[in-house]
């Protein structure tokens, strides 16, 4: 059984009000960070702990930190991500609905190490009701003297603010997120200037998954080296995984990075094996923009090492028989899906969620979805498949943002590893057309 | 330009409340409460934001009606349309079509003689509506209803009971600043 470092009291009864989450340690982080270290301090523990953006990218946050541009005489601004939309990741919404304090206190300890007097947490807008629940956590942490002026009597000032989305998938990159708290159109920016120069209102800004905002008190309490002796490598600590699709038990898990990807699916203490006695067919590992792998890649890398649950194993193979970890959105599917299907659903997700501003992106992701569409539905060539992979390299590289990479990988891997399954719906289109037809073939590896 | 239209008017409550929120971003910065107050337009007037609706937001905050029509019309969320008593967003993402989205959807026109993305319902009580990811892939397949989840519909019993409980649904449930539903955000259907 692995360590819970975010999620030990999750099941706690009144866990979301401050006073049982203050019984159970609680805002502690804080208390430590004000009263005993210096802001660069809370930093380095942050380096030393090895954490990685857990919002997708991976990129280490204590060094996402010491980007940041420090002018005199300027706010500078800690905004939290909570756009959580990536298909097949739910977990921050989990986090922030039971156990809002953690996410708090997480950004108090964080944005006194950033020096932020003013600290947003950008929610995304279908989940007003979450919203509420941080709303009244933040005034329970105002009321204790957590918040607000002079906290604590350390001289340090926060004001902490919950702001909603309208609806956009963009907005979870960081630069759209920023236009949109601005009350704009969720349009990324080009970089440079990066926001930890010019970011939220052109003031030096950090903007951090909400996961790993909540890593932060754990590190700061007991230090940056024991987080760090957690995991497999560079993959350090706990990561939350949410696990949907075809599995018994889906739902959130908070597992120790490396553990194997046969134990989590398989594992009546995590996903509980595929549904309905059924076999596995393919997952996607971190989110729906990271490459699918069959069965076999899934569960053991290419050089027939067990696939385990850690940044480096996962992307093993690089995107030729590997996949990255991403948000940590498993999804898992059975014999029975069609991919042809699945990936025209993916795509026509990226295509609806394209701002539109960089024509790769816009014009691309509909090719990818059309001609999808035309392949499930009985009406394509052979000739498609390789458009779909000509299209997808067109995008890749060619944007703004990466919403261009996250439409393109999807279908490139899909077909890479699905092949004979997408030809089978050219030379069987009448029968692949039917609700329900799935390809009963043997799929090919690489 | 002469208009027989009454003018909308935000009531005590939400007035109040949108004073609090634009009290959260730099003074010169107002123009950063347009979402948050585009959502709270949309609850008051009955589920969708008129182009008169969203004069009134710019007036309230203070910006050009052009900002707050090229934001609204960015963001899948807001309805620019007229809409029946409740929206139904229906999750048509991946993870939800893997567990039957796709038969849900099918199965709730049928039954509300709503159609998706298109005409509500006869009795005026639903708009069916297709989104993408709502964030709860693991309690597929989801409907969202204002500020409500109702997850694992894969059932027509579980159906039936989301149904149940709009239609019980006189006023729409009162929002944390407010004493209780407004009657009038139902009322106009």
């Amino acid at each position: 059984m692995g360590r819970k470092l975010l999620t030990e009291h999750i099941n706690v009864e009144g866990i979301d009000t401050f006073e049982v989450y203050r019984k159970h340690g609680g805002y502690r982080s804080v208390e430590k960070a004000l009263k005993t270290m210096t802001p660069d301090e809370v930093v380095e523990e942050v380096k030393k702990s090895g954490l990685r953006g857990r919002g997708g990218a991976g990129f280490p946050t204590g060094m996402k930190w010491s980007f940041l541009a420090k002018p005199e005489g300027v706010p500078r601004y800690l905004v939290c991500n909570a756009d959580e939309s990536e298909p097949g990741t739910f977990k921050d919404r989990q986090l922030m609905s039971k156990l809002p304090h953690l996410l708090v206190e997480g950004m108090i300890t964080s944005s006194y190490a950033l020096g932020a007097n003013t600290s947003y947490i950008y929610i995304r807008g279908e989940l007003l009701y979450v919203l509420r629940i941080l709303e009244k956590a933040i005034a329970e942490a105002y009321a204790a003297g957590f918040l607000g002026k002079n906290i604590l009597g350390s001289g340090y000032d926060l004001d902490l603010f919950v702001h909603p989305g309208g609806g956009a998938y963009i907005c979870g990159e960081e630069t759209a997120l920023l236009e949109s708290l601005e009350g704009k159109r969720g349009n990324p920016r080009n970089k440079p200037p990066f926001p930890a120069v010019q970011g939220l209102y052109a003031r030096p800004t950090v903007v951090n998954n909400v996961e790993s905002i909540a890593a932060v008190p754990v590190i700061v309490n007991d230090g940056g080296e024991e987080y760090a002796k957690i995991g497999v490598g560079r993959s350090t600590g706990t990561k939350l995984f949410s696990a949907c699709g075809h599995l018994n038990k889906p739902g959130i898990y908070e597992i120790e990075l490396g553990l194997p990807v046969e134990e989590f699916i398989y594992s009546d203490e995590y996903c509980g094996g595929i549904w309905k006695g059924r076999d596995l067919k393919a997952v996607v590992a971190g989110g729906s923009s990271v490459p699918i792998l069959p069965k076999e890649l899934i569960l053991k890398t290419a050089a027939g090492e067990p696939r385990l649950m850690s940044y480096e194993s996962l992307s093993d193979g690089g995107f030729v028989t590997g996949t990255m970890l991403g948000s940590g959105g498993f999804i898992a599917m059975d014999e029975t899906t069609c991919i042809v299907r699945n990936t025209w659903s993916f795509s026509r997700f990226y295509h609806h969620e394209s701002c539109g501003q960089c024509s790769p992106c816009r014009e691309g992701t509909g090719w990818l979805e059309k001609v999808l569409h035309r392949l499930e539905h009985g009406h394509g060539h052979m000739e498609d498949i390789d458009l779909l992979v000509s299209v997808a390299k067109q995008i890749e590289g060619n944007t703004i943002c990466p919403l261009g990479e996250a439409a393109a990988w999807p279908v490139a891997a899909a077909v890479r590893h699905f092949r004979d399954e997408f030809e089978w719906h050219v030379t069987h289109a009448k029968e692949a057309a039917k609700p329900g037809a799935v390809y009963q073939g043997k799929s090919v590896l690489v | 330009m002469e208009t027989t239209s009454v003018k909308p008017q935000f009531s005590e409550a939400a007035k109040a409340e949108i004073e609090r929120i634009c009290k959260q971003y730099p003074t010169e910065r107002r123009k950063s409460a347009l979402l948050p107050v585009l959502h709270i337009a949309q609850a008051e007037f009955g589920g969708w934001v008129s182009p008169e609706v969203q004069d009134l937001v710019a007036e309230v905050i203070g910006i050009k009606p052009i900002e707050v029509y090229e934001v609204s019309s960015f963001y899948t969320m807001f309805n620019l349309k007229p809409v029946g008593k409740h929206v139904l967003e229906i999750c048509r993402t991946g993870p939800c079509m893997l567990r039957g989205s796709d038969e849900l959807t099918a199965h709730l026109e049928r039954i509300t003689g709503a159609k998706v993305n298109g005409a509500t319902s006869p009795d005026g009580l639903f708009t069916l509506k297709e989104v993408e990811c709502l964030a709860a892939c693991g309690f597929a397949p989801i409907v969202q209803v204002r500020e409500k989840y109702y997850e694992q519909l894969d059932t027509p019993a579980a159906v039936d009971a989301m149904l149940t409980d709009l239609r019980n649904q006189v006023h729409r449930p009162a929002l944390p600043w407010e004493e209780t539903g407004l009657p009038n955000a139902l009322a106009n259907n």
